[in-house]
């Protein structure tokens, strides 16, 4: 290798002089994406302020996201279940950077919350918020806090995030 | 099943923003290939192309974009992807091309222009989210793997700190690379003091977007050895998918990608991955992954990986060198080419033409191995001299 | 060990202009359901390998092979996914069973055009960003451009092109799948709305929803699982230019290196040996340039050919018996899925109504539409020979 290696660095130098020929371009692509059976009901209990989730008979095993098949057994064996608006935290990070990569001073804090009555302890992720940064840790028991009945629009943002309990 | 050898690699120089658009990128690369082997178009016999999202480009269909700069003029051209598996997948995907009996010869093209996503490629990041119950959070890539990184120190009681050597190692290689974007002398204190992007996940534990491509040649038995004198055979290849529910999982431990890799030890025949591969080129786009993917691979006991780098085993000039390349903490992240680099280091680490990067103690056996998706895929490939 | 592959199995669901009550992934998970019954597959762990068909931003997720493998049972297994069409997909699994490391493959390709509200303008964002994307105009202009040469060049009349509409809307009367049957008329279809002239509306396949499943097996597993395998006897695939500027608009380049490949392959002589066609037509003047350039018919006969009657169920080559995209709807990259599906059903004589009286041997052609240059054609057989 090593011969005529090519690729041509553009400089921040030759954007500021505006020697750089670019093009404009947006996708403009719009989706109305169908939440269909099993993730349409969990999004109707949000607005209800209520968590599904779903029992596979076969594999013996609640889980949340809800689905209307079991990915394991390929089987519709399946029992909803109304789990509780509790859990715990199985991971999280504080985050400083947005997603345009510009930089935040008080971090999001994205987690996979484990809801109470799954099994095995599985969730789904969220924020959690009205915690100290630095208390937040692995393990630690959280509730959902809901917005007001009226603003719920059937979305995972119903849950505004979660804090301790 | 027929033999499969690849006979050349070619690379651009991974950048942080090229004046070349992503064909002149894809072109450069699939012609320092071809250049590299003595070969023209009219000796391959089909084209396979990796790219991983269309986002970054910002070209919908981006491989029917591509295909005449990769080679596929007139030619069987398909794109495949796994995500940021893809650089590992295409030559799979080459492999079977050539291993069905169908062709003889195969070029393999990954591109990736990250830059053209404006402001930054981040925001394509937040597209690969679950459409109905993840991107109204507006996630980002950080989040998650973070929160993998984090389960991960917390299952086995390790440090960031600990995790910074895989940073310093890697970058010091890189600086031996000619196309490395990312080459530099730190320290672990610089590691563990660098900007906290999103906790555990430091600055300098995070690869850079880039733009770049990357080019192999794969030939069978009888071509491969009309080609060169030293072709670098697949022995082994593997892939496998998780399931899309990543928080229904325990990230703690990648077991997708054991699976792949315990495919291409299968096909390969390898019985003690430990002893008998001499060279490994996990992904790196974070720090911790080279270390939870050299558990995944099997080469180091759950929890256990940290030491490698902290003991200096997996050095350049250790007992099983790890990344010799730079990996995609030096070198750079174009995602699919990224993968596709590691499978080009492999190559000429084999043959003894890594220059001053050159592995000591002519290396026999290596593996490459990607991943991506939603911390859900691994495709392995497993090469060798004879 | 043989290189035979089959398909030994197919599982759909309805073709539909809408499918508001079910999601994607519980469409496909009912087509793989059905396919794995079709096949008579004890489980679903016994499938090796999956292959996808898709594009992000058709789906409108970026690296959308991270949400396939739940709804095929394929967890934990070798999946991935290309863009492509689902012939292509059929032509990759068969790769896999010839390098002899699985027995079993997968293929699945879906249509949920419905949730895509700006078709055309992701597909506008598939031209070149720099020389063709900003001139902004719908892209579909590209086929009133082509049909404009074709027409000029093989002195095809539009007359003989509107017939193709004609003809496939109405053997889409006799297919329970098709979303867009319809007895009309030459006429008729010269009078619909232009929408880029010469091309019309009647003349353009419009989109629909649906899941479509199959599984391909090895010649031993084959012969075990089903007692009507469809061998794949031959694979093809090219790509011209993609370059609008220097792409052949004359014939279709990738159709006719793909059905050259396909047929050497399948040790097909003569392309007349062959009982019946189903052929991309989501242009009208597409299924004419198309049987043109695989070679059944000479530079400007096909149109002659379709007025003869040749191209008629009970012609001398069948076309588009299944109805085509005009007739069944255009399924983005789930579109060769139909026809594919039509091969399996006449190969097995499940045709039922439409059953051709001679169904031996077939081949389908898949391009993957505005602005592509790429096709696939494969053939296929009741019988190894």
């Amino acid at each position: 290798m090593h011969k005529d290696l090519r690729g041509t660095h553009l400089s921040k130098k030759a954007f500021d002089n505006n020697e750089i020929s670019t093009t404009l371009g947006d996708p403009h692509a719009y989706y109305e994406w169908d939440t269909g059976m099993g993730i349409g009901r969990f999004l109707q209990g949000l607005k209800e302020g209520r968590i599904w989730g779903t029992h596979c008979d076969t594999c013996k095993r609640t889980v949340t996201p809800p689905r209307v098949f079991c990915e394991l057994c390929f089987s519709k064996n399946i029992t909803w279940r109304e789990l509780k608006t509790t859990g715990t935290v199985n991971t999280f990070s504080l985050c400083y950077v947005n997603w345009d990569a510009t930089l935040i001073k008080e971090p999001h804090i994205s987690a996979v919350i484990e809801v109470d009555g799954t099994s095995p302890r599985v969730g789904f992720l969220h924020l959690l918020n009205e915690v100290d940064p630095q208390k937040v840790c692995i393990g630690m028991k959280v509730e959902a806090v809901f917005k007001d009945e009226k603003e719920r629009m059937g979305d995972i943002t119903d849950i505004k995030y979660w804090r301790p309990l | 099943m027929s033999k499969v050898g690849i006979v050349s690699a070619g690379m651009t120089k991974f950048i942080r923003r090229a004046q070349e658009t992503p064909k002149e990128l894809a072109f450069e690369a699939a012609k320092a290939a071809l250049d590299a082997a003595g070969m023209t178009l009219d000796d391959i016999d089909c084209v396979i192309h990796g790219t991983a999202p269309e986002a970054f480009d910002g070209i919908h269909m981006k491989g029917e974009y591509l295909s005449d700069a990769s080679g596929g003029w007139n030619k069987p051209y398909i794109r495949c992807y796994v995500g940021g598996g893809t650089g590992v997948f295409a030559p799979i995907h080459g492999w079977l091309h050539i291993a069905s009996g169908m062709f003889e010869t195969a070029l393999v093209v990954c591109e990736e222009k990250m830059s053209s996503c404006q402001p930054h490629p981040q925001g394509a990041f937040l597209t690969i989210f679950d459409n109905l119950i993840e991107r109204p959070l507006k996630p980002n890539l950080l989040w998650i793997f973070a929160m993998e990184m984090n389960r991960y120190m917390n299952t086995y009681g390790i440090s960031v700190r600990d995790i910074a050597h895989v940073s310093v190692k890697n970058k010091a290689n890189a600086l031996l690379h000619p196309a490395a974007q990312l080459g530099a002398e730190v320290t672990v204190d610089d590691v563990v003091n660098s900007p906290i992007m999103a906790w555990p996940v430091h600055r300098l534990m995070v690869s850079p977007p880039s733009d770049g491509a990357c080019a192999v040649v794969l030939a069978s038995e009888k071509k491969a050895k009309k080609i060169t004198n030293k072709p670098v055979w697949i022995k082994g290849v593997g892939w496998n998918l998780d399931t899309s529910y990543w928080t229904n999982r325990d990230l703690a431990y990648p077991e997708y990608v054991e699976k792949a890799a315990r495919m291409a030890y299968d096909m390969a025949g390898i019985r003690e991955p430990r002893k008998e591969i001499n060279i490994v080129e996990p992904y790196d786009p974070f720090a911790y992954k080279e270390l939870h993917h050299l558990e995944g691979l099997l080469l180091a006991d759950r929890g256990k990986a940290p030491e490698l780098a902290i003991q200096g085993i997996s050095a350049r000039t250790g007992n099983m060198p790890v990344c010799p390349s730079g990996g995609l903490l030096g070198v750079g992240n174009p995602i699919a080419a990224a993968g596709l680099m590691k499978v080009c280091e492999l190559f000429w680490q084999l043959r003894e033409e890594a220059g001053a990067r050159q592995v000591p103690g002519l290396p026999k056996t290596g593996l490459a191995q990607a991943w991506g998706d939603l911390m859900q895929v691994g495709t392995v490939i497993v090469v060798g001299r004879d | 060990m043989s290189k035979n592959v089959a398909i030994v199995g197919v599982g759909f669901t309805q073709p539909q202009l809408k499918t508001v009550q079910v999601s994607y992934k519980e469409m496909v998970y009912e087509a793989a359901v059905k396919a794995y019954d079709n096949a008579h597959l004890a489980s679903h762990k016994d499938i090796d390998g999956f292959v996808g068909c898709a594009e992000d931003l058709i789906e409108g997720t970026s690296i959308f092979d991270e949400y396939t493998p739940d709804q095929l049972g394929a967890v934990q297994k070798p999946v991935h996914t290309i863009s492509g069409d689902l012939l292509h997909g059929l032509l990759v699994a068969t790769m896999k069973i010839k390098t002899g490391i699985m027995d079993i493959v997968v293929v699945e390709a879906h249509s949920k055009a419905s949730n895509l509200k700006t078709y055309y303008h992701v597909t506008n964002y598939a031209l070149d960003p720099t020389w063709n994307r900003p001139l902004n105009v719908n892209p579909y202009y590209l086929a009133g451009l082509e049909k404009n040469y074709f027409m000029h060049h093989t002195k095809t009349t539009l007359e003989q092109i509107a017939g193709v509409v004609v003809k496939n809307k109405k053997n889409a009367l006799q297919n329970d799948l098709a979303v867009f049957p319809e007895q009309t008329t030459v006429e008729k279809v010269l009078q619909s709305k232009p929408n880029f002239t010469p091309q019309t509306e009647a003349e353009t396949a419009k989109q629909a929803d649906g899941a479509f499943v199959f599984v391909l097996a090895n010649e031993e597993t084959a012969k075990k699982l089903s007692k009507k395998p469809v061998w794949i006897t031959g694979m093809g695939w090219a790509s011209d230019s993609p370059t609008l500027e220097t792409r052949n608009w004359d014939e279709a380049l990738y159709a006719k290196t793909s059905a050259h490949m396909a047929l050497k392959q399948a040790h097909i002589k003569n392309i007349k040996e062959i009982d019946f066609f189903e052929i991309d037509d989501r242009f009208a003047y597409k299924e004419l340039q198309h049987l043109e350039s695989i070679g059944l018919y000479g530079k400007g006969k096909a149109g002659q050919a379709l007025q003869n009657g040749d191209l008629n169920k009970d012609g001398k080559t069948p076309t588009n018996v299944s109805g085509g995209m005009l007739g069944c709807g255009s399924l983005l990259e789930a579109a060769g899925a139909i026809r594919a599906l039509e091969v399996v059903k006449q190969l097995r004589g499940e045709a039922g109504q439409r059953q051709l009286s001679k169904a031996n041997t077939a081949l389908a052609l898949s391009w993957r539409g505005i602005p592509t240059t790429s096709g696939a054609v494969l053939t296929f057989s009741r019988s190894l020979s």
